[in-house]
Parts: C-alpha cells; sequence; structure tokens
C-alpha cells in the first residue's frame, strides 16, 4: 500500500515537474484547432503544451486582443480577409515569408492580396472551404438545390435552416439578388433586407454549427442556407444523404490563416506552429478535425489524405468551385455594424 | 475595553470576510460594469465616455426592446407553470407519500439536476424535434395527423424551463410543506373545512413564502438564463441573454451589453422589491 502511495505521489510529482518545464503557446482559435488530433503531434514535437481559446467572429477576436495584454497570445487564427483589419490595428507580427513557402498551395486559397500588407506578409491561409447550400438530399430535390431561388419560392418553406452568421449568408442573399459580395455596402443592404426576411419568414430556425449540425443529422431541417462541406462533411458517415452545392448564383469562399501575434514573447514557437500547421501532416489533420472539414490550402496534403477523404471534400472539383466562389464581404466599422443591426432585425422578427 | 466596545469589533471581525467578499465579487465588478455601460463603440474602440446612449438605445431600438418583453414573457409564463405543477407535486410528496418512501421521490424528483444543463437542453431538441419521441408517439396514436413545430419555438424553451425549474420549486415548497404541523389540517377540519378547503384556506397560505423563494429564484435564473433559449428556441426570437451575447460574441461590443446586463439587474432588482416581503428564507 506505502509503495503504491509513493508511486502515485511519485507520477503526480513527476507530471508536475513535466508541466513546470514545457513551454506554452497560447493560441486564439477556431474550434477545428482544438482538436487534440491536430495540436498533440506538435506538443509531442516541441514539449509545448498549446492553450487554445475559441472565439467567434473577427470583431470578437480583435477586442479580445486588444483588451490583452502583450505576450498574452502568441498565434491568433483569422478569416483571410479581415487580416488587413488586425495589421492595421498593430495586433499582428510581420512572417518571415521566405520560411513559409506556398508554392504548393491551391493558388486561388493564398490570397496574398489580403495577407500581404505593403509587401509585409502577416498571414498565411490554412483552410478553405465554402458557405453555400447543404442538404438532405433523399429528402429534397437535388436539381432545385442548383439554384438559390428555390429557397424562396414557397417549396422548401418550414424546412430551412439559417446557419447564424451574418457575413456569408447576408453574402448569399446578396447573391441571389445580383449583388456581388464586394458591393455589399450599406445601401445594398437596404435592397438585401426585404429578401433576408422572406427567407427567415421561410425558414425554421437560425442555428449555430452544432445547431445546424443537429437539425440536419435529425431531419429536423432539410436544407441549410450557408453551410457546405465544413458541415456535412463530419456526418457523412452517420448520414451519407447530408450533400452540398455551389449554385447557380455562386457561393462563398471561407479561408482561414494562422499569424503570429504581436508582442509574442515566443516568436520562433509561434513560427514553428504555423510551419506544422501548415506542413502536409498538419493540414491533412486541420482538414479533417473534428469540429469540421475543410480543403487543406496547401495541395500536398493530398498525400496524406485517403482516397475517402478527398472524395468527401470534393477534392477534384476545386478548380470548379474555386472558380465560382466570391470572397466573404469586408464591411468597414459603419458597414459591419449596419449588417449586424440587420442581422438582428431579422433574428427578432 | 467595555464589553460593547469588544463585542462591536468581533461583530466586524466576523462580518468582514462576507463584505469583503461582496465587495470584492460584486459591488466592484458591478460598479465597472456601469461605468462600462455609459462608454460607447466608435468604429471598433471602446471610448470611455458619460453618456446614456446605450441605455436610450435599448429602449428605442425595437429589437434591443423586444428582447426585454420576450425575457419577461417567457420567465412570467415558466414561473407561473412551474409553480402549478410543482406544488401539487410537493404536496403529494409531503402528505401522500409514506415517510419511508419520501427520500426516494425526492430523489426521483430532483435526478434530472444531475444531468449537465446544455446535455438535458439537447435532449429536448432531440425529444421535441418532429421526428422525436413526442411527435412519434402522438402521430402513431392517431392523435396528430402530422407532426406539429415545437423545436425551434418559444414552447421548446419554455417546457425546457419548466423541467428544470418544477424541481428547483418542488424542493422549496417540499421544505416549507414538510415542516407545517398535521394540527393546522386537523384543526381546520374539525372546524367543519372540506379538504379543499383545507388545502385552499390553510395550506397554500403557510406555504408561500416556500413557494415565492422558489418563484423568485425561478424568475432570477430564467430571465438570466442564456443556454436554453440558444438551444430551444431557435434563434427566432432573442432574449436578453441572447442579445448580451451576440454584443460580446459579435460585435465585442462591452458597453451595450454592460448597458443590458445592468436592464436584467434592475428587472432582478424590482423583482425582489415585488416580493421581497415573502422572501424570509428562515421561514422556508
Amino acid at each position: 500500500m506505502a509503495l503504491k502511495h509513493t508511486c502515485s505521489i511519485l507520477a503526480v510529482t513527476a507530471g508536475l515537474a513535466s508541466a513546470a518545464q514545457a513551454e506554452d503557446l497560447n493560441a486564439l482559435i477556431w474550434c477545428d484547432h482544438a482538436d487534440p488530433e491536430l495540436l498533440q503531434p506538435f506538443e509531442e514535437a516541441h514539449d509545448v503544451r498549446v492553450n487554445v481559446k475559441e472565439y467567434e467572429g473577427t470583431a470578437a477576436g480583435l477586442t479580445l486582443l486588444e483588451q490583452s495584454r502583450p505576450g498574452d497570445w502568441d498565434v491568433m487564427v483569422i478569416d483571410a480577409v479581415d487580416v488587413g483589419r488586425a495589421v492595421e490595428r498593430g495586433l499582428l507580427a510581420p512572417l518571415p515569408a521566405d520560411q513559409l513557402n506556398t508554392s504548393s498551395y491551391f493558388p486561388e486559397a493564398v490570397l496574398a492580396d489580403h495577407t500581404t500588407i505593403d509587401g509585409t506578409s502577416y498571414a498565411v491561409t490554412e483552410k478553405f472551404g465554402y458557405n453555400t447550400i447543404a442538404y438532405n438530399k433523399a429528402a429534397v430535390d437535388p436539381a432545385d438545390m442548383q439554384n438559390l431561388d428555390a429557397l424562396w419560392s414557397g417549396k422548401y418553406d418550414g424546412r430551412i435552416a439559417i446557419y447564424d452568421y451574418y457575413l456569408p449568408v447576408l453574402g448569399l442573399v446578396g447573391l441571389e439578388a445580383g449583388i456581388k459580395t464586394a458591393d455589399l455596402d450599406a445601401a445594398a443592404l437596404d435592397t438585401i433586407r426585404e429578401p433576408l426576411m422572406k427567407l427567415n419568414a421561410a425558414s425554421k430556425q437560425v442555428s449555430d454549427v452544432v445547431g445546424s449540425q443537429t437539425a440536419l443529422a435529425t431531419g429536423e431541417v432539410d436544407v441549410l442556407i450557408g453551410g457546405g462541406e465544413w458541415l456535412t462533411a463530419v456526418l457523412n458517415a452517420e448520414n451519407p444523404d447530408l450533400d452540398w452545392t455551389i449554385p447557380e448564383q455562386g457561393g462563398l469562399l471561407w479561408a482561414q490563416s494562422l499569424a503570429i501575434v504581436e508582442g509574442t514573447e515566443k516568436p520562433e514557437l509561434a513560427l514553428e506552429f504555423i510551419k506544422y500547421i501548415t506542413s502536409p501532416e498538419g493540414q491533412a489533420r486541420l482538414a479533417t478535425s473534428s469540429c469540421y472539414w475543410g480543403m487543406p490550402a496547401n495541395k500536398a496534403a493530398g498525400d496524406v489524405l485517403t482516397d475517402e477523404q478527398k472524395a468527401i471534400l470534393r477534392w477534384d472539383d476545386q478548380p470548379d468551385y474555386l472558380a465560382r466562389a466570391q470572397l466573404y464581404p469586408v464591411p468597414d466599422a459603419d458597414t459591419d455594424a449596419a449588417m449586424q443591426d440587420l442581422w438582428t432585425d431579422m433574428l427578432q422578427n | 475595553m467595555s464589553i460593547e466596545k469588544q463585542e462591536k469589533r468581533q461583530g466586524a471581525a466576523l462580518v468582514a470576510p462576507a463584505l469583503l467578499w461582496t465587495l470584492g465579487f460584486f459591488a466592484i465588478p458591478f460598479a465597472a460594469m456601469v461605468m462600462m455601460s455609459l462608454a460607447h463603440l466608435e468604429g471598433r474602440e471602446i471610448v470611455q465616455g458619460h453618456d446614456l446612449g446605450n441605455y436610450l438605445r435599448i429602449f428605442t431600438d425595437p429589437s434591443l426592446r423586444r428582447g426585454i418583453f420576450v425575457s419577461l414573457e417567457i420567465t412570467a409564463v415558466v414561473t407561473v407553470i412551474s409553480v402549478l405543477l410543482a406544488w401539487p407535486l410537493a404536496w403529494i410528496i409531503a402528505t401522500r407519500v409514506p415517510a419511508r418512501w419520501r427520500r426516494m421521490a425526492l430523489l426521483l424528483a430532483v435526478l434530472p439536476f444531475w444531468t449537465s444543463y446544455v446535455v438535458r437542453s439537447y435532449s429536448w431538441a432531440l425529444v421535441l424535434g418532429e421526428k422525436g419521441v413526442v411527435m412519434n408517439a402522438l402521430v402513431g396514436l392517431g392523435l396528430l395527423a402530422e407532426p406539429v413545430q415545437i423545436m425551434a419555438t418559444r414552447s421548446a424553451t419554455i417546457i425546457g424551463f419548466v423541467h428544470f425549474f418544477v424541481m428547483l420549486l418542488t424542493l422549496t415548497i417540499y421544505s416549507n410543506l414538510i415542516q407545517l404541523s398535521p394540527n393546522y389540517a386537523r384543526a381546520a377540519e374539525d372546524l367543519g373545512a372540506s379538504r379543499w378547503q383545507v388545502i385552499r384556506l390553510v395550506i397554500l397560505p403557510l406555504t408561500l413564502p416556500g413557494v415565492m423563494t422558489g418563484a423568485f429564484l425561478t424568475f432570477v435564473l430564467c430571465i438570466g438564463d442564456y443556454i436554453t433559449p440558444q438551444i430551444l428556441g431557435g434563434n427566432n426570437e432573442l432574449t436578453l441573454p441572447q442579445l448580451i451575447m451576440l454584443q460580446l460574441g459579435r460585435r465585442g461590443d462591452f458597453p451595450m451589453a454592460s448597458a443590458l446586463s445592468v436592464v436584467l439587474m434592475v428587472i432582478v432588482t424590482l423583482a425582489y422589491a415585488a416580493c421581497a416581503r415573502w422572501l424570509k428564507m428562515e421561514r422556508v
């Protein structure tokens, strides 16, 4: 018994000592980066512990950074189109571009126009996908899903869920109204108000990632506007009828990037983390993360992913999809506030 | 030192930890929240100030104002339904269940407390869905021709809340009932009161402290709850806590979130003031 106790105490002490020795990397992330399958290889290789905090929406992420002390955060996941906003506020550190080779990336996913500011690289894209239409092909006519009009036709009233994120859904409603995402300014918001309210009236619920997945998986709804492979891929084994498409009007391309936070005291470790995430192995793990799937920005991940995983990600269709997708709207502060007001109005009415 | 002074010092020393606790973990954070509510967002910057713009907007912006009414309506309905269900349940456990089974009955009544709040809400989402147990049973029994929508409506939120708060109220009312001497009922019956009159005119008024304490707790917890309406309500209308989370999570608008939180605190304070005369914990 005494031996057992002594062993336990030694084990605990060893654990504490190990924890005390291990370095910490603090990462402000989206939920896909919280997957232990993704973090563990890096933690073991560098004897570090990656502490993650999830956030939702760039505005919230930037506010978190601004209310933190320099050094609190080392790396950050951020929408590639929002890198400029963060750089403008002095929140991101320059990246050594020569150490982050993007030559094996999908060219459309590099998004250097957004991640490189005045010739300095501040972030590197890591994963992309589409906000478009996800549906249960056993319950709807897949041909209908090729056109956004179907969602306003009345045929699917009460069977639609709206993904609860204003930027992609307003972008999709804009596409339906013939407005490009880049032109979605305050004046255009007036144009899409009515179709947005009609869409809300035709929908059953507005839900977050988990709520949307649950609604589609349980048959509560048959169509999700704003959904895509990131939502249906994790449910594929459970229900292969869950599918997604990019309709004639187009879809929205989301691309997340990874950056080093200005003021970090561990720039080398932060860079190593970015190198790991953008490596073929890290990319494959990130692409198939337990929270949501998405295309790896680095094509080389294709050598690590299985054929089945690539089929679920629609690997071979990417050239066509990338050609038809538009980037997220990039609103200025006032337009962003107007968009959120419109979204709140929709939720509340 | 006089005995009186010594007693005063001892009293102050005894009260000090609670006072410091309240000061450090309530008064100071609350003051900080009030200060933040007087600031405002300019673009994406928080600008410190002393204006009431956020409060003005809460009462003039229809979406924000509606959040207050939605919260109050849901909370009122939940509180009333929970009391109506919990009182008979507590009374049956206290008076009709044999003493040796009471503990077991109470245990069964509060068993759902042992489940995580989030898990319980998601379970309700599955139960109340169009392909859930309830609709399958109703359609299977021929009581409904086709499923009706409960999930992602206010009804689902209310059901989720009532399930939780009936347990809480049962406990507060039961603890009140069990303290009542059976002689009250016997005396009333001796004087010719019927069973119903005994309950209505004797037992019910004597359990008011337990009912009001439970109802107040229900009110406070319900109006401040974010999880249940978020999971079960389908975001088809927003309560005050959901609006607060929208300001924090989406906009990074801490001043507006603080102002909404202060409004929530004021509502709770008013509710306390309204039922303070019954809130004497020693009587529960």
